[in-house]
């Protein structure tokens, strides 16, 4: 993703550079405008000059001066949300559920923490007593929504390409492609991915992190817009305890000075340790 | 990571505001970034770039404001700033007792243009 949207040189920064080695990317001549004359401006501040010179650089003034002749310039105040496209389809498919009482949540976390895992032994414990539907998004790959149709649950695979979230618009698509019933509970499996998804509203009703013990206790501060966007912090691989170091008491209340509202439950989807929990509120939520 | 997503919103949104003024060429746009938005300054401006090549706003330049978070800690009856974005915590008194004013929004606030003469 990084490769995608060039964020592997935004903002990056690895201890020891030295300040002025930063942001050289500022100056790469990306934009088509490079061959044409005059400066390009990419930054607020930085300007890229073409090869030429100075005499070059003075023509294209001049001819902007020109230009100027013929258009006048104006500043306009006005208040446009960036992200209202997506935030506008986040409330039509909250409607959407809520018009249906369906439950839907939007469960992010880091690749590998157990999402799928987690997801298949919820939706067998759920089986007999409520009608259950699973969007599975990931960049690649159809692999996660056999393993969810194996459960015998109705499930979509959203692939994002290059994208590094979903957003929802994609689950706009999907649900309608999902046979979903009246008081269902829809899942949303998220990329994999602690940073993007945190910004972009689905229509869910709550984001759900899955952080496991083999990431390490210090995640919810590493990470902090995704714990602070969240309401639940499930715990997982519990089952794993005994055999690493991990501080769950540490990670409990760093989780908690990032977001003191977050409900946190450990869990174990291998050993089922916690499952029940995990489920009576589940049902809870569903009924409220 | 996801500011590209973000640089195509904002470019298309320019877009139909200079379609709808009679726009020649954008020269400069500002954004405010909420506290609590996890979009990153430099990405923004990276991508703002490349998201408007060939459109009317190519080339100009992109000013982007950070907002703060305001903070009010009733526990030491103070303005206070957060530790750190996420972390609400009073750097003051340690207290959590906060009311927070900020949000996650990125927002467009003003736009310099080039008009046509000719069409006013």
């Amino acid at each position: 993703m990084c490769s995608t949207c060039g964020c592997a040189h935004g903002g990056a920064y690895v201890e020891g550079d030295r300040p002025e080695q930063e942001a050289g990317f500022n100056r790469v001549p990306f934009s088509s405008g490079f061959s044409g004359s005059g400066p390009l401006v990419i930054g607020p501040d930085v300007a890229f000059h073409p090869a030429g010179g100075s005499q070059e650089r003075l023509n294209a003034s001049l001819k902007k001066q020109d230009d100027q002749e013929a258009f006048r310039r104006r500043t306009l105040e006005i208040e446009l949300d960036v992200l209202s496209k997506n935030s506008a389809i986040a409330s039509h498919n909250r409607r959407r559920f809520a018009e249906k009482n369906q439950l839907v949540l939007n469960l992010v976390s880091s690749p590998g923490s157990g999402k799928t895992t987690l997801l298949t032994e919820t939706l067998k414990r759920l089986h007999e007593s409520v009608s259950c539907a699973v969007i599975e998004g990931d960049q690649q790959t159809l692999n996660d929504a056999a393993r969810i149709r194996a459960t015998g649950t109705p499930a979509i695979q959203v692939n994002t390409g290059k994208g590094c979230h979903l957003n929802a618009d994609m689950v706009n698509r999907a649900a309608q492609r999902l046979m979903l019933k009246q008081n269902g509970i829809l899942f949303i499996e998220n990329v994999g991915n602690l940073v993007c998804p945190a910004d972009f509203d689905l229509g869910e009703r709550h984001k759900v992190t899955v952080l496991s013990v083999t990431e390490g206790e210090d995640k919810p501060l590493k990470y902090s817009y995704m714990f602070a966007a969240s309401s639940i912090m499930l715990l997982n691989k519990i089952d794993l305890l005994p055999y690493i170091h991990f501080d769950i008491d540490k990670c409990f209340e760093y989780a908690r000075s990032v977001n003191p509202d977050i409900k946190i439950m450990p869990v174990s989807a291998a050993s089922g340790e916690g499952m029940d929990a995990w489920i009576s509120w589940l049902e809870a939520e569903l009924c409220a | 990571m996801h500011e590209i997503t973000l640089c195509q919103h904002m470019a298309d949104l320019i877009e139909t505001q200079a379609r709808r003024h009679a726009v020649h060429r954008v020269t400069a746009v500002w954004v405010d970034i909420g506290a609590f938005s996890c979009t990153d300054e430099d990405a923004l401006q990276f991508c703002f770039g490349l998201a408007c090549r060939g459109t009317r706003a190519e080339g100009c330049a992109l000013h982007l404001r950070q907002l703060e978070a305001e903070c009010w800690c009733y526990d030491c009856q103070s303005d206070c700033a957060l530790m750190t974005a996420h972390v609400k915590i009073c750097s003051r008194c340690g207290g959590k007792n906060l009311r927070i004013v900020a949000d996650d929004s990125v927002k467009i606030t003003k736009l310099q243009f080039d008009e046509e003469v000719n069409n006013v």
